[in-house]
């Protein structure tokens, strides 16, 4: 707090300001991604610590519109505005535009330029792997960049998808009378295991927790092809040497006993962790993440060619003293709620409580 | 490396411990000779390498990484050895081929102590994130993946028809690669010929006497016998075919701890193995568990330490005499022959451990509550409980049911507060799982806490994320992997902790040491004010605690 409580002196600080809600733009009278209901909100993208029901106005993508509807309701807000991406409009005194993050559908980056020609660009959530489920991250050129670090520490490094997906696939050719049960956030992670595991040449049917069938749906109305999908239903042991997604939550759950016997695996940065794997009971993890690891997150930074960079969301310290050492003013926002919450749409198991205390964002 | 890397990171993994054993036994039978029994010798602990030492990869990976960076990282993942794992940053240049394991073992043990961090830096910029886990996790001799020696033992009895106390036997005179017995378990070869007249034998463990055995059990079928506080020990004796004398005393898994008490093993002259309880003893009296304590663990011992903390067996049980094997004899039997060996051996540091009159259950009750008003000496304070044994039971290794059962006396109980909190190790190393516990005393500005103890263990794996969040969320200092948290009269966590005894103590600053501490429950319920005092821990102190301790 002590940093981000004063925003005086900084070029970042002229444009947007810390408030409980969260970022603040006065110019512009908008909060961006707010933890509690506001006038006016401008929202990244849909996962629950960031897209949430209650505020007066809401500007997002039309995937993040559908998605928020999706889940919150129709009503999830008093008036809506889709930003079409790429395209600047006027709010208030300032110029607004949104562009591809790269996260999950529909995911964006916001820009704010000022009248005075300061460029200030909010990440969201952001990856720059390969993603065959949304649009790639764009890099944007800006004075003041607000950056996500939720795995910002150089012992995440994510391996290639494939690799990843190989272990899956070599799993059930070696246990091929087991479920293989894999444990997925409902909204990117699920689709994009599913994507990826198609992109391999996987061709059976995919089975799905009643929790992921929405988005799912969702994602193959927007031409995303997932291939076969049949959601579990009162299906058990017949499942036996297939795949089924389901919500990390219910790896522990009653519902999971049904498989009798199956092969645990967690789609999670997290998982790199062997500590972190271990207690969200993965057998098999898969280091499959929608976030920018430690590389990334500093190309990233030095792509941008921004002065300034304020880090948010998860290992702030680590991205912080090392934006330092390469001579660029940056400081951690310590703001709170952002992975809080957990996903509303899954039950935020004891893991994402345990991550939450240790100060780290829960989303995958 | 990659063969035994990839088994490690599936036993990292694998709860089931029949899983474990397939994965262990698939590897044994489709590795090659000498990397399988140098897994073996690994997984059983029986690899060490002098010069990679934890210091050592640390400086290795401070010439690589910003130590800043490192820090946090360590922090957050908890281990060292998957911390330089998985920072290890690329290496610039030509790709090098991976090593195998034969190369690692026999390269690094040949490897002075100046070539072998360039040795191990060569091999980190070969291998991948598991394989650099792997190594560091072999060569700093912690595999922790959930495997103890015995279930890797098992591993190998299960490529034949052995069983694994088949291989305990043999196994004290055996050394890696073991290409004897793999050949032997897996029927291809005889019965390595061990040459070793001191094998260890596989010891009989108790179940705990619960309430429902005593409706059901007659205790004129058992013997009964004080359970005594020091460690389970075995003293085999004997002589080679080349006539010299062997001794060696095992702990109660087979460890060979000749080399922390040779006062008592060098005075051992006859030919049998003794089963019996280490002790401390001072002029005929049993010292407490801490005097024993400072004993443990070393591989040298000064002479003051071996004059002034001298150890003694007292024996229950005989399992060999004069070459015989005496095990398969009911225990009626065995005692008979042992009170008569110990009559004519007349050693100074082996004494019978005696029985107690068992007439019924209403007799061994009071017996187990006031050990002091059954048993003549003074040395009652160092009696945990009884145990029974089946009178006609012969001596069968492990836990057979209904043989022998451990009756202990209750568990002391203290309402004391959470004050420090230390990551733990392996699975709980990213939780805060080791705690340091106070209770209130009078101090110079009131009432303050001061610590007694720790405790790592007794509470569920709830309990563990939800005291973690506490310490996360109440951390007022922090120390390296330590924090300091909140204790406040108002404001702090009460932790019921039971524990097995008291000794007075000079190293901790409240004078006194828990013997087994563990977290028996949480009270959030209650305010640190209401926890205990200091006065309540000090009347459990035996009266003569003092004069144990140096
Ligand atoms: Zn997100
Ligand atoms: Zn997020």
């Amino acid at each position: 707090m002590r940093e981000a409580s004063s925003s005086a002196g900084t070029t970042g600080g002229d444009v947007l300001t810390l408030t409980a809600e969260g970022l603040y733009c006065p110019a512009g009278g908008f909060h961006i991604d707010p933890v509690r209901p506001v006038e006016r909100a401008l929202v990244t993208h849909g996962h629950a610590d960031h897209a949430r029901p209650g505020n007066g106005a809401v500007m997002a993508s039309r995937e993040t519109l559908d998605i928020m509807a999706i889940r919150y309701g129709e009503d999830f807000t008093g008036t809506r505005q889709e930003a079409v991406p790429g395209e600047a409009i006027r709010i208030g005194d300032v110029s607004v535009s949104f562009h591809p993050a790269g996260h999950v559908l529909g995911s964006m980056q916001v820009k704010i330029e000022t009248a005075k020609g300061t460029r200030v660009v909010v990440s969201g959530d952001y990856k720059r792997q390969a993603d065959p489920t949304c649009a790639p991250f764009e890099p944007l050129a800006c004075d003041v960049f607000v950056t996500e670090a939720t795995f910002g520490l150089p012992v995440f490094r994510h391996p290639p998808v494939a690799e990843e997906i190989g272990k899956l696939l070599k799993s059930l050719s070696l246990f091929d009378g087991r479920t293989h049960l894999v444990g997925a956030y409902s909204l990117g992670k699920a689709q994009r295991v599913i994507a990826e595991l198609r992109a391999a040449g996987y061709e059976r049917t995919i089975y799905l927790h009643g929790a992921l069938e929405r988005l799912c749906s969702y994602y193959q109305a927007q031409g995303i092809d997932l291939g076969t999908l049949e959601p579990v239903g009162r299906r058990a042991k017949e499942l036996a040497g297939e795949i089924v997604l389901c919500p990390p939550g219910q790896l522990a759950d009653r519902w999971a006993r049904r498989f009798g016997d199956p092969v645990t695996a967690v789609a999670s940065g997290w998982v790199r962790v062997r500590a972190r794997a271990r207690q969200r009971g993965a057998e098999l993890p898969l280091v499959i993440s929608d976030h920018a690891d430690w590389d990334d997150l500093r190309e990233t930074v030095a792509e941008t060619g921004a002065g300034e960079i304020w880090v948010t969301h998860g290992a702030e310290e680590a991205l912080v003293h090392w934006c330092r050492q390469q001579g660029l003013a940056a400081r951690p926002l310590n703001l709170i709620g952002y992975g809080d919450e957990g996903d509303a749409a899954e039950p935020a198991g004891n893991v994402e409580a345990a991550d939450r205390a240790a100060g780290i964002g829960s989303t995958t | 490396m990659q063969r035994f890397a990839a088994l490690l990171d599936r036993l990292s993994f694998e709860p089931r411990r029949s899983a474990k054993l397939a994965l262990m036994t698939d590897y044994f039978r489709s590795e090659t000779d000498p990397a399988r029994g140098l897994a073996l010798a690994a997984l059983t602990g029986g690899l060490s390498f002098r010069h990679a030492k934890p210091a050592m990869l640390r400086a290795l990976v401070a010439e690589r990484v910003d130590p800043h960076l490192f820090e946090l990282s360590y922090d957050f993942v908890g281990d060292l050895s998957e911390t330089i794992a998985l920072i290890w940053p690329a290496a610039a240049g030509e790709e090098t081929a991976a090593p195998d394991l034969p190369e690692v073992v026999e390269r690094l043990q040949q490897a002075g102590r100046g070539e072998a961090p360039g040795m191990i830096a060569g091999w980190l910029d070969a291998l991948d994130e598991t394989g650099r886990w792997a190594l560091l996790k072999l060569v700093t001799g912690g595999l922790r993946v959930g495997v103890s020696a015995r279930l890797a033992k098992t591993a190998v009895a299960a490529l034949g028809s052995l069983q694994p106390d088949d291989i305990e036997q043999v196994w004290h005179g055996l050394s890696p690669p073991y290409y004897g017995l793999f050949a032997w378990a897996l029927g291809e070869g005889e019965q390595p010929q061990t040459d070793d007249p001191v094998p260890f034998r596989p010891a009989m463990l108790a179940h705990p006497l619960e309430a429902r055995d005593m409706e059901v059990l007659d205790t004129a079928d058992f013997a009964a016998e004080w359970k005594w506080d020091g460690i389970r020990v075995q003293a085999a004796v004997s002589a080679g075919r080349d006539g010299r004398l062997r001794r060696r005393l095992y702990s109660r898994t087979g460890d060979d701890i000749s080399g922390a008490f040779p006062d008592l093993v060098e005075t051992l002259d006859f030919d049998a193995a003794l089963d019996g309880e280490l002790l401390v003893v001072i002029d005929g009296k049993v010292q407490s568990f801490n005097a024993l304590q400072q004993r443990l663990n070393r591989k040298t011992v000064p002479a003051k330490m071996m004059r002034e903390l001298p150890a003694a067996i007292r024996a229950y049980d005989l399992l060999a005499l004069g070459g015989e094997d005496l095990r398969e004899r009911p225990f009626r039997e065995r005692r008979a022959m042992l009170e008569e060996f110990l009559k004519q051996l007349d050693h100074p540091r082996i004494d019978l451990s005696p029985l107690v009159p068992s007439p019924d259950w209403a007799a061994l009750t009071r017996a187990r509550e006031a050990p002091a008003d059954h048993h003549e000496g003074e040395d009652a304070a160092a009696i945990e409980g009884l145990m029974l044994k089946r009178w006609d039971a012969p001596y069968v290794s492990g836990r057979p049911k209904g043989q022998w059962y451990k009756w202990k006396r209750d568990p002391f109980r203290v309402d004391a507060v959470l004050m420090y909190a230390q990551r733990g190790h392996g699975k709980r190393s990213s939780y805060y799982s080791d705690y340091t516990f106070g209770v209130w005393r009078e101090g110079e500005e009131g009432a303050e806490l001061v610590p007694v103890g720790k405790a790592y263990f007794g509470f569920t794996d709830e309990e563990l994320l939800e005291i973690d969040r506490f310490v996360r969320q109440n951390t007022i200092n922090r120390f390296g992997p330590v924090r300091e948290v909140r204790h406040e009269p108002q404001t702090g966590l009460v932790i019921e902790v039971a524990f097995e005894g008291l000794n007075r103590s000079t190293r901790h600053k409240s004078g006194v040491a828990m013997r087994f501490p563990r977290v028996a429950r949480l009270r959030w319920d209650k305010p640190p004010a209401e926890a205990d005092r200091i006065e309540a821990l000090l009347a459990l102190l035996p009266q003569d605690e003092a004069t144990a301790i140096r």
